[in-house]
């Protein structure tokens, strides 16, 4: 069974413009960053939408459903502090973006291409929560 | 207008002893023995070399009296291949020394290797590693193609056995290998096994540029940069590498190095018919089957059965990294690999690979990097000049 890993990963080093995502899922919210003027949803936090180069970046909050986009079911870890096996995933959410995440709460065989999913958090440390998705029916 | 590298000339070229571990070597040793074996087989004396390139520049200009121009390129490989040539094409200098070397910076074995784990805030929970990340390409690969574990392993054992036959080779000896073993050896990160993916290892490359009218009096056959460029999709393990990112361009971030490519056939005047040998870098077998099809060599979701006609084999119709690669030859650290890609395809070109020599051999094309860290490098060349 693919399961969250325990305390004492590595844990997100937040920066400034990322402060509001971990916040977020502190609180059991996925945020993402988008452009309030052109609706442009970034790849990664910034200060400025690639797209019109407006300033006007908000952090909405998703729903937290999405689908199974790639995977890979790791065996050798990448260091002791993780559990085996484990998925990362990218998982491709219902408002339109994609993140880096990693799916719990099936076998590995159970993974496939569009696998409906909804996120959970599970805490890494004191501070931080890490949004894990879960196959759901 | 002319072509921009007319007048350059690789010169020399190097790999010192590539093994798991270099016992008394640490990086700047084993990268002063690649540079001075690069000077040697260029026949250039040191105190002609005006400028170096690479992480131990300033060591190597202060410890062989070179220089005084100096680069500290972040990464190495083709771009600084091209960036060398342009010192040279520019009047900016007459012999261009680069030279690269990985030792002892693999230590904690309990752990990936330390330029394998990335730290950024949105990976670094989720155990990433390279493999990983670039399983993730290659399964999305797999769910629009169909491409199978047996065409990866196909690519990994056909480069393996390069390196079996290889005496340089790290893995010298080890086969040769079916794609039965590579799909027998312990999974790492689905769909990779252990075999599909890159080795760790140790050891020093380097490459001596100069001008056309220096390197008429030098004693190895001028080998000609016909053309190269390099893609990013932006900084490496830090975002989801989904296979359909797409920056300025429609081409998908699965395909990096495709503008580069066609802008390497565009400045060379030539096709990907024209390609005698790929040495294309190979960090992990499915890396070969997009490449192959990122590059023009086969359509869109066709690196799969490209692959299983026996297309990359020797003696098939484009030959893929001929001396073991990754894979079998050498991964030694961040960078020096990333030399040896160019290395080979000069050695072919000059037709004096002890193995796996492609008979003929006028036109080769050499990459670096891969989809998974975003970027690639692609570079194309010849043996006639330009």
């Amino acid at each position: 069974m693919l399961e969250p890993q325990p305390v004492g990963i590595p844990v997100p080093n937040p920066s400034p413009a990322s402060k509001p995502y971990w916040e977020g899922a502190a609180r059991g919210e996925l945020l993402y960053q988008r452009c309030d003027d052109c609706g442009t949803i970034a790849l990664r936090p910034g200060t400025v939408c690639g797209s019109c180069l407006g300033r006007n970046l908000s952090w909405p909050r998703s729903a937290g459903l999405g689908s199974l986009y790639s995977w890979t079911v790791v065996w050798r870890p990448q260091q002791p502090a993780f559990r085996v096996p484990y998925a990362p995933a990218i998982v491709a959410l219902d408002e339109g973006f994609r993140m880096m995440s990693a799916v719990v709460g099936c076998e590995p065989e159970e993974l496939r291409a569009d696998l409906p999913l909804a996120v959970e958090f599970h805490p890494a440390s004191d501070d931080i929560s890490l949004p894990y998705f879960r196959p759901r029916t | 207008m002319s072509h921009p590298y007319r007048d350059v000339v690789i010169a020399g070229v190097h790999n010192t002893v590539q093994a798991r571990q270099l016992e008394g070597h640490d990086s700047e040793s084993i990268t002063f023995e690649a540079a001075l074996g690069a000077l040697a087989d260029a026949g250039v004396p040191t105190p002609e070399v005006d400028a170096v390139i690479g992480a131990h520049a300033q060591e190597l200009v202060l410890g062989l009296r070179l220089g005084p121009c100096t680069r500290l390129p972040w990464q190495l490989g083709i771009p600084i291949v091209l960036e060398g040539a342009d010192l040279v094409a520019s009047g900016r200098a007459d012999v261009v020394l680069i030279a690269a070397g990985g030792a002892s910076m693999y230590t904690d074995r309990t752990a990936t290797a330390p330029w394998t784990r990335p730290a950024n805030e949105f990976v670094v929970g989720y155990g990433l590693f390279t493999a990983a990340e670039f399983a993730l390409m290659a399964r999305r690969h797999m769910v629009m193609y169909g491409t199978t574990p047996e065409q990866l392993a196909t690519v990994a054992s056909t480069i393996r056995n390069n390196g079996h036959v290889n005496p340089d080779a790290v893995y010298f000896g080890r086969g040769p290998f079916t794609p039965a073993d590579i799909l027998a050896s312990r999974l790492v990160a689905e769909p990779f096994h252990l075999l599909d993916c890159a080795m760790t290892s140790e050891g020093g490359s380097a490459l001596v540029l100069t001008s056309a009218e220096r390197a008429a009096d030098l004693p190895n056959p001028p080998v000609w940069i016909l053309g190269g460029a390099s893609d990013s999709y932006g900084p490496a393990y830090q975002i989801a590498p989904a296979w359909d990112i797409v920056g300025r361009s429609d081409v998908p971030a699965g395909y990096v190095g495709r503008t580069a490519a066609r802008h390497a056939f565009a400045t060379a005047g030539l096709a990907p018919d024209d390609v005698d040998v790929a040495e294309l870098y190979d960090p992990f077998s499915f890396e070969i089957i997009r490449q192959l099809e990122a590059y023009g060599f086969c359509p869109d979701g066709e690196g799969g059965a490209f692959v299983d006609d026996g297309n990359i084999g020797p003696g098939g119709r484009l030959p893929v990294t001929t001396d073991g690669g990754t894979m079998s030859y050498s991964h030694a650290g961040i960078n020096a690999q990333q030399l040896q890609r160019v290395i080979r395809g000069v050695e072919q070109l000059r037709g004096t690979c002890a193995t796996n020599q492609v008979h003929g051999a006028e036109v080769a094309i050499c990459s670096n990097g891969g989809s998974g860290a975003l970027f690639t490098d692609v570079m194309l060349l010849g043996k006639e000049r330009p």
